[in-house]
């Protein structure tokens, strides 16, 4: 084969691929698993058929079918620019979370997506742009960061604000330090729980706005975490002037089919997975302060 | 060079304070520093100033039997450290320990509280803002309690 025909093989092979049924899953296997904290892992899949993996947008999800166990909702926590791969940071809370931790490199997942709206990061544009994360929602937003820092002429600063429970939990460190390193860019982590030995910020992520420096009329502002967390984010950013439909956020509901058929993860007149996962607190604020919904 | 009362009339926490204020509060300040590791001070010592952190951060612990000291939160430049003696038993609640070197204007507690009794209008300004201090700590408490990032939660 001549080095032009091997070239174009090649790029037809990195092509995205085009899945007719949403239903239907894609084989992938297990190209690596990281293990990030005690119960926190990060796989890297690669499609089985050798075909370019699946493009997606930051913030949007796959469903992964761990066969003969079970199918879970991960939102994507790669980068968008690797087109050969999809990467899923996932904590094993349960039977299929550790059923999808326990794979070995080389055996195969399936995955359907990728779903939903993702992240506006366009909308950033000329903007400073604040990450704000709680535990393993760092995860959703590790691609906007991967964005932002490689468009990085098109943004103002980025603030990444990051809550973990304790030091132990404490997700992508390297990178964190590495993002620190990258002009325009403050990184501050925060643990709700610090030992002694434990030299950094303690106190809930809120409390890392002070040190904070953006500029509230040209920023905004995703955020990711249990939904507490948000709760307590967004009315934080609104005080310091942040307009609602700048501050958006990453919900969770109980997610099935993905694409807005089956209803379990109706939440108020939106269905999380088609409409969202990321939904501006505008849309959400009605919703978050009712009781039980 | 920066005088104190320039340095009081900048800080965040006596913002918008008319300067007839920070000229009284000038009165009750001083420099103070302290090296990384020492203590500010204990649980149960006579809580007689308040602090504006300046540079350096400051942890706030606990001590319980028999367990390594809890760290409850740390504080650092430009917020505010101690309440207790605005109120008795003018008893630290925490110890405050020095993280790394610490810069602070100390106010003193007593000379402040006298100026309060004698000026209602200055003592209702300080009390406004340590009650907004009071209400961040009180939610981030909270916050902290529920313990959001728990599996399971």
């Amino acid at each position: 084969m001549t080095t032009a025909v091997a070239a174009k093989t090649k790029l037809k092979r990195m092509e995205p691929r085009m899945t007719t049924d949403p239903m239907l899953p894609e084989p992938y296997r297990v190209r690596q698993v990281v293990k990030e904290t005690a119960d926190t892992f990060t796989l890297t899949l690669e499609p089985s058929s050798g075909a370019g993996a699946s493009r997606f947008r930051p913030g949007q999800f796959s469903m992964l079918w761990v066969f003969g166990v079970g199918e879970l909702p991960i939102s994507i926590s790669g980068d968008p620019a690797e087109s050969d791969r999809l990467v899923y940071t996932v904590r094993s809370v349960g039977q299929a979370t550790e059923a999808l931790v326990s794979r070995e490199v080389s055996e195969e997942v399936g995955v359907r997506g990728p779903f939903g709206t993702g992240w506006p990061v366009e909308k950033a544009e000329g903007c400073d742009v604040l990450v704000i994360a709680g535990g393993i929602g760092l995860a959703p937003l590790r691609p906007v960061i991967y964005e932002v820092l490689r468009n990085r002429e098109k943004y103002g600063r980025l603030v990444i604000l990051y809550g973990a429970r304790s030091p132990r939990d404490v997700l992508y460190r390297k990178e964190l330090t590495a993002w620190a390193r990258q002009r325009d860019t403050q990184v501050l982590t925060t643990v709700d729980y610090g030992g002694i030995s434990w030299r950094g910020h303690v106190g809930v992520v809120t409390t890392l706005f002070k040190q904070a420096r953006f500029q509230t009329a040209r920023s905004l502002a995703y955020a990711c975490g249990p939904e507490i967390m948000m709760r307590f984010v967004a009315r934080d950013l609104e005080t310091r002037g942040l307009a609602r439909e700048n501050i958006y956020l990453s919900m969770e509901r109980n997610m099935k089919c993905a694409v807005g058929f089956c209803g379990h993860c109706q939440y108020g007149p939106h269905f999380i997975c088609k409409d969202g996962p990321i939904f501006s607190y505008d849309q959400m604020r009605p919703l978050l302060e009712k009781y039980e919904l | 060079m920066e005088t104190l009362e320039h340095i009081i009339a900048e800080h965040p926490f006596f913002a918008g304070l008319e300067s007839y204020y920070t000229n009284l509060l000038t009165g009750c300040a001083s420099n103070v520093r302290f090296e990384a590791g020492s203590y500010i001070f204990k649980e149960g010592g006579e809580a007689n100033e308040f602090y504006l952190i300046r540079a350096g951060k400051v942890a706030l612990e606990i001590f319980a039997p028999q367990r390594k000291p809890v760290m409850l939160a740390t504080l650092g430049e430009g917020e505010i450290l101690g309440w207790s003696w605005l109120l008795p038993p003018y008893q630290w609640r925490f110890h405050a320990h020095a993280i790394d070197t610490v810069r602070a204007i100390a106010l003193d507690g007593k000379c402040l509280r006298t100026k309060c009794e004698d000026n209602h209008d200055l003592g209702y300004e300080i009390l406004k803002r340590f009650a907004s201090i009071m209400e961040q700590r009180l939610e981030s408490t909270i916050f902290q309690l529920v313990d959001v990032y728990a599996v399971g939660k």
